[in-house]
């Protein structure tokens, strides 16, 4: 019965959400239960009797500083208890582990579309194994979607022209909600799915089975790193960034999580989102020692091809483009 | 109970109390219309920290002489209206008249500079929309910027517009002896207003017009 | 007056017992006097007239939600109709109904009363405010009769600006529109507030229902126009494709975001902070006593207005904004809730050594008291980072808001009319009548809105038409709590017609209360004062039986 009022938990971070949430009932239900008790109480205690003169039945009491500074300052006390609380556990679902696996979400009305990085793609469903944290790398087609499962007690937006993450670790075998949680259309409601998490050797086996054949749009099978070789082929990415010294695109191996300086002095780290930029809107970092030439490739590569060239340009060690330098991110 | 004028709405109890609530209302609704612009401000200082280049090379296409030659003849404008506010508070009736209308020649000038640019920017497709064309790659970007310039410019223009007719107004009731050295408020109100419409262009230009340049 | 019309002329000798006298009801007749007139209290009547249909109507549309979830799946209407009719709910109570409702209604009527002014500083301004409310509100009853809106009240973009085939132009221009309704009134209150009070009447003097609408007509003079510009981007961007707020076209959907809710959020200050001024004048008068810390109330609804303004992203905790600016907001929301504990405890001291009587009006205060408390408290959860992941966009948020809005906000509104009947219109209503009412309400509202929390909690993302079956039971819950609190709404809207025609003549000060509006007759003169008062009293004064110990 109870098992009706309250959501699974299935992950690391659930029982943290959870702890926090008590927590806050029963200082919401003290104080709730106190205001309602002494309006009860007082209202009963000095209603107006009949028979009796309306005046106060005492000595006016209309302030008391002392009272005031109380009533302000416990309160804030406890807030601050309660701000700090909250923001410990966001500070966790913020920072994913360096080892965290990650995936691919792309949203888009009114689908999940979930691409392992091994290969298998996924329609609505994610397959996940018990006790290896798991990082999402998610963006949209269209407008601003919302991938949440509440077993996980986790949500973020997936907004269309940037990434987002969210990371997690599932402790519980089973299957779980996957609701899409911010309102994009007709089909908001049914755009919802299953996170399924399995035993490793169980989700190993799942993930070596042989993909299927997806024909959506110009989606080739294999990897994303596989398709994105393809592309950085087709789309003539190599001509530029090669590794001869006069190359006209800078080199890219090992560039990511790495700070790159621009042309008007100007520096960033190379995450995804910059890599995804340089490829839609290149001329807004101009990096130092080059000249801005690169095309846009706005519109000619969709928001799974961004992430599978992403995904190849991460893997580069050196022969593909630019000298012996580092490895991937 | 106060015997007011006939100039004393009913609601108030002297001329004093009359002068005082309207310029403190003209001065609440100038803070309104600080929030107004400010929103369009942010937004358009955030996209230009976001795409400095793409800003740069469309603000370019500005004629900044033109903006620049606005900006004097609206400070003039500025000047006329503080003369007639001051020929007002002496109870000039020549000087009031003469002031507002100026004030509403040079805010035609500045108008008919604008319409002038408007006409010329639609010339060079460069009025964002379906038939915006822009050379460069910079093109999306580029036709943000001239999506707020033209949203901004055009909400200025509007309020200039507005500011026009209400000196109009003015310059007649004050060419029929409406105002006085014991009453002449809606002239410094009607000031109030019009310079504020001036100063959110002294802004406007700068940001608008001299990005990137030297 | 042998041409006025028969009902009005009955209207008139059932007021007039014996001698004649007018007042602002009767002093002018006819459809021209009420619609070119500059009396505060005629301009408060219009704004109660359409802000009860406006209610009306978006209380219709919550009815069809509520129907369609009795059950998980969609058979009442199809998808794109349930959006659109959550969106137009939202539309139509946010911005047509609570933003107003008070401040309109009860604001203009009383705020010249309860300063001894005679009107307040632009009358011809009240009347456009209304004018233009009444045509924002045309032109979104022309969007809704032509097929509606689905973008959710909060029109994210690129959704609202790209992807909806609706009616959103038009939906915007109404919503502009209405936005400098709100404005001129703020304006008006705040020249009002400052310049109109009479003789003696220091700021410190004042009835708490003032602070609380110079605290909202700041609000709605600073983030009205906010609303407004961002509006007008997402407006011009439909119309001329541009792509202010669209990434395909360069522009960043977050910002939308931040200008919408840099607006909205302050926004619901607006409307909770004049139903808060409401329950301080109730509570005193049926404890018959002043209210406990005065200018602690008074300071705090400044804070709240001041603090409203700095919170505004504690809405987009999961929309990819900066972990930093997350913890910012994050703290300054778990601050703002404070001011609000503050007024909580000062109200229920109030009570303490009182002389406490229960009439339709108190039942409503102490209502609010309660559910206010709730919906406050369960505010601190969203505020909590780490809890807000989880509860965003459920119908934890939709409990939370309603139990503000609607055990809030509605529940002091609900009390301001029945304290002021009596003097608006001369009549009382029937008291048990109004009693069982509250009561309904009360008891409707918490089985309405409690389940949504555990539904939350449990997952169920807001805006969906259909949903998982495990959710069935507390939806059902939801569903006949608000049979019940329909019923509470439908109610006082008989007795009170009905009082127009049949209710007791109300004297001046049926309630025997303190301030100023009570020292006038019910209904009031047109000219409010004969003689502008001179104050020399505290608010409140309310005679005790020993020397009051200061």
């Amino acid at each position: 019965m109870l098992q009706s009022l309250f959501p699974e938990n299935a992950s690391t971070i659930a029982g943290q959400v959870d702890a926090l949430f008590f927590f806050m009932i029963a200082v919401s239900a003290f104080f709730g239960i106190l205001i309602a008790v002494l309006v009860v109480v007082l209202s009963l205690r000095y209603r107006r009797r009949a028979g009796t003169a309306d005046d106060v039945a005492g000595e006016a009491v209309h302030g008391s500083t002392a009272l005031e500074v109380a009533w302000t300052g416990i309160p804030f006390a406890i807030a601050m208890v309660m701000f700090y609380w909250g923001a410990s556990v966001y500070m966790t679902m913020s920072r994913p582990p360096d080892d965290a696996h990650e995936i691919f979400v792309v949203g888009k009305q009114w689908m999940w579309k979930l691409q392992h990085l091994e290969g298998r793609r996924e329609i609505n469903e994610l397959h996940v194994p018990i006790g290896q944290p798991v990082k999402l790398t998610m963006t949209s087609e269209d407008v601003i979607h919302s991938f949440y499962v509440p077993a996980f007690r986790l949500k973020s937006d997936v907004v269309p022209g940037r990434y987002s993450t969210l990371w997690f670790e599932p402790t519980k075998v089973g299957t779980y909600h996957l609701f899409c949680a911010e309102y994009c259309g007709t089909e908001h409601s049914l755009m919802i799915g299953r996170v399924i998490v399995m035993e490793p050797n169980d989700f190993q086996a799942w993930l070596s089975e042989d993909p299927q054949a997806v024909a959506h749009g110009a989606a080739a099978a294999g990897s994303p790193r596989e398709r994105g070789a393809g592309l950085f082929a087709e789309k003539g990415c190599v001509t530029c960034h090669k590794s001869e010294s006069s190359a006209m695109g800078p080199k890219l191996a090992g560039i990511v999580g790495r700070e790159r300086t621009f042309a008007d002095g100007s520096t960033a780290v190379a995450d995804l989102a910059y890599l995804r930029e340089s490829i839609l809107n290149p001329r807004e970092k101009i990096v130092a020692g080059y000249e801005a030439v690169m095309p846009t490739f706005q519109g000619q590569i969709d928001e799974e091809g961004l992430l599978a060239l992403i995904e190849y340009i991460r893997s580069l060690r050196g022969e593909e483009s630019g000298d012996v330098e580092g490895s991937d991110g | 109970m106060s015997s007011p004028g006939h100039n004393v709405a009913h609601q108030f109890d002297d001329a004093v109390q009359q002068r005082d609530a309207s310029t403190l209302g003209m001065w609440v609704f100038l803070v309104t219309e600080v929030m107004m612009f400010g929103g369009l401000f942010a937004t358009y200082v955030l996209y230009r920290s976001a795409y400095p280049e793409a800003f740069a090379a469309a603000s370019h296409h500005l004629n900044a002489q033109l903006g620049a030659m606005n900006t004097l003849v609206l400070l003039g404008s500025s000047l006329t209206m503080a003369l007639a506010v001051r020929s007002a508070q002496h109870g000039a009736r020549f000087g009031t008249v003469a002031g507002l209308l100026s004030t509403i020649a040079l805010g035609s000038v500045f108008l008919g500079v604008k319409a002038y640019e408007y006409a010329h920017k639609f010339e060079e497709k460069l009025v964002p929309g379906p038939y915006f064309v822009f050379d460069g790659p910079e093109g999306t970007h580029a036709e943000l910027f001239f999506s707020l310039y033209f949203a901004m410019t055009g909400l200025h223009a509007l309020h200039m517009v507005i500011g026009v007719g209400v000196l109009g107004t003015l310059a007649v009731m004050a060419a029929r002896g409406r105002f006085s050295v014991a009453y002449h408020n809606p002239i410094e109100i009607g000031g109030l207003y019009w310079h504020f419409v001036d100063i959110v262009w002294i802004y406007l230009f700068p940001l608008l017009y001299l990005l990137g340049r030297h | 007056m042998d041409d006025a019309r028969p009902a009005q002329r009955k209207l008139v000798n059932a007021m007039e017992p014996g001698a004649s006298r007018t007042n602002y009801l009767n002093a002018d007749y006819g459809l021209k006097s009420w619609l070119l007139t500059r009396d505060h209290k005629r301009i408060a009547i219009l704004y109660l007239i359409s802000i009860t249909l406006m209610f009306l109507l978006g209380s219709f549309f919550a009815v069809l939600i509520r129907l369609e979830l009795l059950t998980p799946h969609g058979d009442l209407v199809q998808g794109d109709t349930y959006n659109k009719l959550f969106t137009m709910h939202g539309i139509v109570m946010v911005f047509f109904f609570l933003v107003p409702s008070i401040p309109a209604v009860f604001g203009n009527f009383l705020l010249p009363l309860m300063i001894g002014a005679r009107d307040l500083a632009f009358p011809r301004l009240n009347l456009l405010s209304w004018y233009v409310y009444v045509v924002g509100a045309a032109f979104t009853l022309w969007a809704v009769i032509t097929g509606g809106v689905d973008t959710g009240w909060t029109f994210y973009t690129p959704y609202s600006t790209t992807a909806s085939h609706t009616n959103v132009l038009t939906t915007a221009i109404g919503i502009f529109i209405t936005g400098f309704s709100s404005i001129l009134t703020g304006l008006n209150f705040i020249v009002t507030i400052h310049q109109m009070r009479a003789p003696g009447l220091t700021w410190f003097r004042l009835p708490l229902f003032v602070w609380a609408h110079y605290a909202t007509s700041l609000i709605m003079i600073l983030g009205t126009p906010v609303i407004a510009i961002t509006i007008f981007l997402v407006g011009i961007e439909r119309a001329f494709q541009l792509g202010i707020f669209d990434p395909a076209l360069g522009g960043d959907p977050i910002l939308f975001q931040h200008l919408f809710w840099f607006y909205s959020h302050p926004a619901v200050y607006i409307m909770i902070l004049p139903s808060m001024g409401v329950v301080s004048e109730i509570i005193t008068c049926f404890a018959r006593k002043r209210i406990f810390g005065y200018e602690f109330i008074a300071v705090s609804s400044l804070a709240i207005a001041l603090f409203g303004f700095l919170v505004w992203g504690h809405h987009m905790f999961t929309s990819t904004q900066s972990v930093y600016a997350a913890l910012i907001f994050s703290v300054l929301s778990f601050a703002v809730a404070i001011p609000s504990a503050v007024k909580v405890f000062n109200w229920t001291a109030t009570l303490y050594r009182g002389s406490i009587s229960f009439e339709a009006p108190m039942l409503f205060a102490l209502g609010f008291i309660g559910l206010f408390t709730i919906g406050g408290l369960t505010g601190l959860f969203l505020a909590a980072l780490g809890l807000d992941v989880h509860v965003h966009d459920t119908y934890f948020v939709v409990a939370h808001f309603h139990y503000i809005m609607v055990g809030g906000a509605l529940m002091g509104y609900l009390g301001a009319v029945h304290f002021w009947w009596p003097k608006m219109t001369g009549r009382m209503y029937s008291e048990w009548a109004a009693r069982v009412s509250a009561v309904l309400v009360f008891v409707g509202f918490n089985l309405t809105f409690f389940p949504q929390f555990v539904l939350g909690y449990l997952g169920m993302p807001r805006r969906y038409h259909v949903y998982p079956d495990e959710f069935q039971v507390l939806n059902v819950m939801s569903t006949t709590g608000a049979s019940i609190l329909g019923v509470g709404y439908l109610v006082p809207l008989c007795y009170l017609i009905w009082s127009l025609w049949r209710g007791p003549i109300a004297s001046a000060n049926p309630w025997r209360a303190a301030g100023l509006e009570w020292k006038v007759a019910s209904p009031p003169p047109t000219e409010n004062f004969a003689q502008t008062p001179i104050v020399t009293e505290e608010a409140y004064s309310y005679p005790v039986r020993e020397a009051e110990v200061v």
